[in-house]
């Protein structure tokens, strides 16, 4: 029991748990922008370590931090526009050519990282974001070093989480951006473009994405190593269910995660090695599977989701 | 001028055939993109990816000894697909048919390999199955999305294995390495040329491409499927029993890649161990598409993604272009299929503005 308390008074805890979301929180953010808008992307995976990789490499090659946040940025929205071309132009699988475009992502990423650096065999470290502290507000007990002491990126996931959920609810373009996920014939009926809308949606979705990885690479380690994704990009397709497509449920989904991990890391070290440390790694992925079963039955899936639109099309 | 779609009722075999090919054409012609980046010559690049994969008796028993379980797991996915039940999951039910084979076959059970092997075999069939039964129920039951869950569940059974190659499966007599205790030589299989590394599980791997063949195309349960996967609501207007059937597809596509764990961990390695499969189930998504979802076209497209990673990696020593180049095609093809995809759904027809004529 104490330590339990020990691990949940602390502050230094839910430091740790806020910034184990942060990746999580534009992740989720991201697909769910795509699916709102009608789009299933399983790019996410491939996203992400496009992103880690591309932002990281950029400031490694002396771009600057907020430059290479750019590029990351850059990098999602191109396998954005690629996946959005393939499903909203062209109607194919969402399925597939989200596989695909994980696929492409990740080995594009790999076999760039190792044309670019070939013979280095520890990777090289960059100097990554540090927090900052936010005058007063960091002062405030608890509150103040979970949530005003973090890196920038971290401050901006949750800044987006509050611009998203504004965007998506009180205005004419997130009113837009839920009706083509809902009824895309109404919108076309409007006269605003379904396709334009979706592809949008699609690309400023896959932007986030990257932001994930990038925070990895910039901001919570300071270098890129193959494999370092593992499975993030998946939870956040989990979590959007879970979220049911809000971004403050979104946003608690992530935190919860991210809560989770690093209790688990701390009571690993309290208590050692009682239980193999597989049991806690698997258990975020049992979590999102039981999630995903018991919230499935009343998930308000957008209702367009997976489903190919075309210009002039009737039900 | 503009062009207009208009839908396709059908593509012919050779069409089929022909958007294939040139998605794998596409796909190298995009290769060269990269290869120039990192400074090599393409078409000395493609030389020796065909050289390591073709050419010479060991490099073409490499390549079928590497599209073994790439013909497994493609027929595991286009058995499913074809039915829209999206199994993204063979990587973990080769892994839990690897387990199985090792559970029975490391000493629980002593019989000669002609029994043996079936009994592994069945094993591995039968835990890959489950392994797939499950989310599909959960599918029909709760609505939960078997896409996301068949995805989390390979975390899960990979960290599974882990933990148990480490703790209770561990060989004693590894020297430290997490793997498991090793298969008895009864059940492995047998090489098929001596020297050479290919194995019985390409036999087996074929047979089962030709079974698939004529259980969709010949049985009552094929047109079920084909038609579950054509029109869902159709088909349960039809009197067709969906759920069963889907339940069915994804047994056979679970034991499909659980056989392509058995295959690899009594073909190959003899033991189990974390990287028993360096992709194995996410290649097969791609090598199924290759195939136009075609049991037998799932052959040829195994041979091929195999021959692009053997290859590859032979290229890759010879001059130093990194080997995940071969992700790169496989990833490239996938796409450029599912393009080729949209020309097989619809026929594109140019039709040329009226121009005025003048003094009309």
């Amino acid at each position: 029991m104490d330590v339990l308390l020990d691990i949940f008074g602390s502050a230094n805890f839910w430091a740790a748990a806020v910034r184990i979301a942060t990746p999580l929180i534009f992740g989720v953010l991201g697909a769910l922008i795509c699916e709102r808008a009608g789009v299933l992307n399983l790019g996410i995976e491939g996203i992400f370590v496009a992103g880690a990789m591309a932002g990281w490499l950029a400031v490694y090659l002396g771009a600057g931090l907020w430059g290479g946040v750019l590029v990351a940025m850059l990098t999602g929205a191109i396998f954005g526009l690629l996946h959005a071309v393939l499903t909203v132009m062209l109607g194919l699988s969402q399925h597939v050519s989200g596989i695909g475009i994980t696929l492409l992502a990740t080995s594009l990423s790999y076999f760039t990282y190792r044309t670019a650096l070939p013979d280095v065999t520890s990777p090289p470290r960059i100097a990554p974001f540090q927090p900052i502290a936010i005058p007063g507000l960091s002062d405030l007990p608890f509150i103040g070093p979970a949530l005003f002491q973090q890196t920038p990126l971290t401050m901006l996931a949750l800044l987006l989480v509050a611009l998203i959920a504004f965007v998506l609810y009180r205005t004419p373009l997130g009113l837009a951006i839920r009706a083509v996920g809902d009824n895309p014939a109404a919108v076309e009926a409007q006269g605003l473009s379904v396709q334009g809308l979706r592809i949008g949606a699609v690309v400023v979705g896959s932007s986030l994405m990257s932001l994930g990885g990038a925070f990895l690479t910039m901001s919570a380690f300071d270098a890129f190593f193959f494999g370092m994704i593992n499975g993030r990009g998946w939870i956040c397709i989990a979590l959007v269910v879970f979220a049911s497509w809000q971004p403050g449920k979104a946003l608690l989904g992530a935190l919860l995660f991210g809560a989770f991990d690093a209790f688990q890391i701390r009571l690993q070290a309290e208590i050692g090695q009682v239980v193999p440390g597989q049991v806690f790694l698997m258990l975020p992925y049992l979590l999102s599977i039981v999630a995903l079963v018991l919230v499935a039955r009343r998930a308000d899936y957008p209702r367009a989701l997976l489903q190919p639109w075309f210009k002039g099309q009737r039900h | 001028m503009s062009f207009r779609l208009e839908s396709r009722t059908d593509a012919s075999v050779a069409l089929k055939l022909m958007v294939s090919l040139g998605a794998a054409v596409a796909a190298l012609l995009l290769v060269a993109i990269p290869v120039l980046f990192a400074g090599g010559s393409p078409l000395t690049a493609y030389s020796l990816i065909i050289q390591g994969a073709f050419g010479s008796m060991f490099a073409f028993s490499e390549t079928l000894n590497r599209a073994t379980p790439l013909i497994l797991t493609g027929l595991a996915a286009a058995v499913a697909f074809r039915a829209r039940l999206w199994n993204i999951g063979a990587e973990g039910q080769l892994y839990i048919g690897a387990l199985a084979a090792v559970l029975v076959g490391s000493g629980l059970l002593q019989m000669p390999p002609a029994l043996m092997i079936p009994t592994i075999m069945i094993a591995g069939f039968i835990a890959g199955g489950l392994m797939m039964v499950i989310p599909t129920i959960l599918k029909q039951r709760f609505g939960a999305d078997e896409v996301v869950i068949t995805l989390l569940l390979n975390f899960v059974v990979i960290l599974f294995v882990q933990m148990l190659i480490e703790g209770p499966l561990k060989d004693p007599l590894s020297m430290g390495w997490p793997q498991s205790v090793p298969l008895l030589a009864e059940a492995k299989l047998a090489k098929l040329v001596p020297r050479l590394r290919m194995h019985w599980g390409l036999v087996v791997g074929v047979a089962a491409a030709i079974l698939l063949w004529v259980l969709v195309r010949k049985t009552v349960l094929g047109f079920e499927i084909r038609a579950v996967g054509e029109n869902r609501a159709a088909a349960r207007f039809a009197g067709i029993p969906v759920d069963a059937t889907m339940l069915k597809v994804a047994l056979i596509s679970g034991g499909l890649a659980g056989l392509a764990g058995v295959s690899e961990v009594s073909g190959v390695k003899g033991y189990l161990s974390s990287d028993l499969s360096p992709g194995f189930g996410y290649s097969g998504i791609v090598v199924a598409m290759l195939a136009g979802l075609s049991p037998v076209g799932t052959v040829f497209a195994a041979i091929f993604v195999a021959a692009v990673f053997v290859g590859a990696d032979s290229m890759s020593r010879a001059t130093g272009i990194s080997n995940y180049l071969a992700d790169l095609v496989v990833a490239l093809s996938l796409l450029c299929v599912l393009v080729g995809g949209f020309f097989l759904r619809f026929r594109v027809r140019y039709e040329r503005a009226m121009t005025p004529v003048a003094g009309e």
